[in-house]
């Protein structure tokens, strides 16, 4: 196993404003523990992908420090580069080249030994699960075979900090199963710390011991996902009026139990005063005023009532009024 | 030695070079909508002139009595211009997809990625050469300068293959799009008929196309292709046009390698 003292992530300050642009990333702290795996959860646009990019040095900071397995974003890029692995968004394939072609490359470029180029390359085709396809041109594989070998791409020199960039993004449930279960191996057998960015709530919850969450280039809250929900606490009871003209009513005989808090249309929610045990109560009182409700939903605290609480918005849809990162970065170079 | 360490020492250059442009043939030949084009068109091109334009022979001073060995000069800096757009777009596809950010994220050089897409350019380069000059002599032109002057053909071939290469390496960096690389091809045709590849310069007939012809560098590479087809050792010619391709080389890779020192913005 690799030496884990040194595969640490600690940013102070990081900021990033582009040419006659916003400032994408506003001076964010955060410290990843070696073999931890992170999560920095946000929308489109939140910041995530270039805070990765900085990480990564594909990006200079504008603001603000970042080690990176003990080196020096900005004055080591060399030694930062050495000792990551990143899949950036988008599987980064030729669609010409086939799985071990892409090995040989990526192996020789990394500096491997030839007598390890094949070896490695077929070892980490086998992990990922395409052997059977290692070799058919990338242009015929399914997004997850795609996602599989970029990730085995990223691995080919052994790194000890991997970066994913929304690694699941647009794959089936089973795909995104499979690579969970690799990136929680990498981290539990093999002491590789993973810096993990996504949109999706589940994933961050699911994979992540320790959570960022980024909302317009600042983190809004970060802990271990249980730590985050505790701060809220309390859940929430949503009601879905069976007649809309009620909808005013229904909201009134809700706010007796707790503080209104932002749901869909048709609906109305409150955080509740007093835990769960409240929805009894509830029930009585809207039966007692004779209203009627199509649906009622008890929700435990989750991330995305977290992300709710600190920036008044769902994390689902924050982002579609902004840009992407990747778009901002193309501007940033033109 | 650990995997870090080896990650940051690297691979020697010529290592880089070498896998690189192996890639970049093996990727344009698996894309037969890259190669057959810059095959086929040129040489339709030149069955169609050698076909409709045999008696621009008759004009006096014209320097063969065969056109198809006047206009086979006209392929080779067609490919040239093919292999603009095709490396070039492929430059662009791989910033358009992220590879090259994969690249970019290995201890890979900038002056390999440039080295290995132009050594894949040579080698196709050499594909579109054969075939021109074997289907040109197989049609009946001749080869004045003889077996010998078939290397030095290769040779300015390809080196005027690599300057205009560079060009499109640099739009591709420049701008990371493949659709404004393919949109400057019209423009580097239009460059192409602008010169001396129709007509040679003194019997140009207009005053304004004569002075173009003679301004386009382009008219001196043709020519320099041309003097070993139709002359046989035009030292003159030769040299100038060597002189040109290299000079379009220094000047294309120079304005590429400092656009990719700030496409690859890496610490």
């Amino acid at each position: 196993m690799p030496d884990r003292g040194e595969n640490s992530i600690e940013v102070e300050g990081l900021e990033r404003k582009f040419k006659n642009g916003p400032l994408a990333v506003a001076g964010i702290d955060l410290r990843v523990e070696p073999g931890q795996i992170y999560g920095f959860l946000g929308p489109n646009g939140a910041g995530k992908s270039t805070t990765v990019h900085m990480l990564t040095t594909l990006l200079p900071p504008t603001g603000g420090r970042a080690r990176v397995a003990g080196h020096d974003v900005v004055d080591e890029g060399p030694a930062v580069r050495a000792a990551i692995g990143a899949a950036l968004q988008e599987a980064a394939l030729d669609p010409h080249l086939t799985a071990r072609e892409h090995m040989r490359l990526q192996t020789a470029l990394h500096g491997l030994p030839r007598a390890e180029r094949i070896e490695r390359g077929d070892a980490l085709i086998e992990r990922v699960g395409l052997a059977d396809a290692a070799d058919r041109r990338v242009s015929g594989y399914s997004g997850g075979m795609k996602r599989r070998l970029d990730l085995a791409l990223a691995l080919v020199h052994g790194p000890r900090v991997l970066f994913l960039d929304e690694p699941t993004t647009g794959l089936d449930p089973q795909s995104r199963a499979a690579l969970w279960d690799e990136v929680a191996r990498l981290a539990r057998d093999e002491g590789v710390t993973v810096f993990l960015t996504t949109q999706y709530l589940e994933e961050a919850d699911h994979l992540a011991e320790r959570v960022g969450i980024i909302d317009d280039g600042k983190i809004v809250a970060e802990g271990t996902p249980a730590q985050l929900k505790a701060e809220i606490g309390r859940p929430s009871v949503e009601a879905e009026p069976a007649r809309p003209e009620e909808t005013g009513r229904v909201q009134a005989v809700l706010e007796r139990f707790g503080e209104a808090v932002p749901c869909q249309d048709g609906t109305v929610a409150v955080r509740l005063d007093e835990g769960m045990d409240q929805l009894t109560d509830i029930v009585r009182a809207l039966d007692g005023d004779s209203l009627r409700v199509a649906n009622l939903e008890l929700h435990a605290p989750s991330l995305d009532d977290v992300f709710l609480e600190k920036t008044g918005r769902h994390l689902e849809g924050a982002g579609d009024e902004r840009g992407t990162a990747e778009h901002e970065l193309a501007e940033a170079r033109t | 030695m650990s995997a870090a360490s080896v990650a940051l020492a690297g691979t020697p250059l010529p290592t880089q070079v070498r896998s690189l442009a192996g890639r970049a043939v093996v990727r344009t030949l698996r894309q037969p909508a890259m190669i057959v084009p810059s095959l086929v068109f040129p040489l339709f091109l030149l069955a169609v002139n050698s076909a409709g334009l045999d008696a621009a022979t008759e004009i006096p001073g014209f320097p063969t009595d065969s056109y198809l060995t006047f206009v086979l000069a006209f392929p080779f800096v067609q490919g040239a211009l093919f292999a603009t757009m095709n490396t070039g777009q492929a430059l662009a596809e791989d910033i358009e997809n992220g590879f090259f950010n994969r690249l970019a994220l290995t201890p890979m050089r900038g002056s390999a990625l440039i080295a290995g897409q132009l050594g894949g350019l040579v080698v196709i380069g050499l594909i579109q050469a054969t075939v021109y000059l074997g289907v040109g002599l197989a049609a009946g032109a001749e080869l004045a300068a003889g077996p010998l002057g078939v290397p030095v053909l290769f040779a300015l071939s390809i080196l005027i293959s690599i300057g205009f290469g560079g060009i499109g390496m640099f739009m591709a960096i420049r701008t990371g799009s493949g659709e404004t690389v393919q949109g400057t091809f019209p423009l580097l045709f239009v460059v192409l008929f602008f010169s001396s590849i129709s007509l040679p310069l003194d019997l140009l007939q207009q005053d304004w196309f004569r002075a173009i012809a003679t301004a386009n560098p382009v008219s001196y590479l043709i020519e320099g292709i041309r003097s070993l087809l139709i002359d046989g050792w035009d030292l003159g010619a030769l040299a100038l046009a060597f002189g040109i391709a290299l000079a379009l080389i220094a000047i294309s890779i120079t304005i590429a390698s400092l656009s990719l020192r700030n496409r690859m913005v890496r610490t």
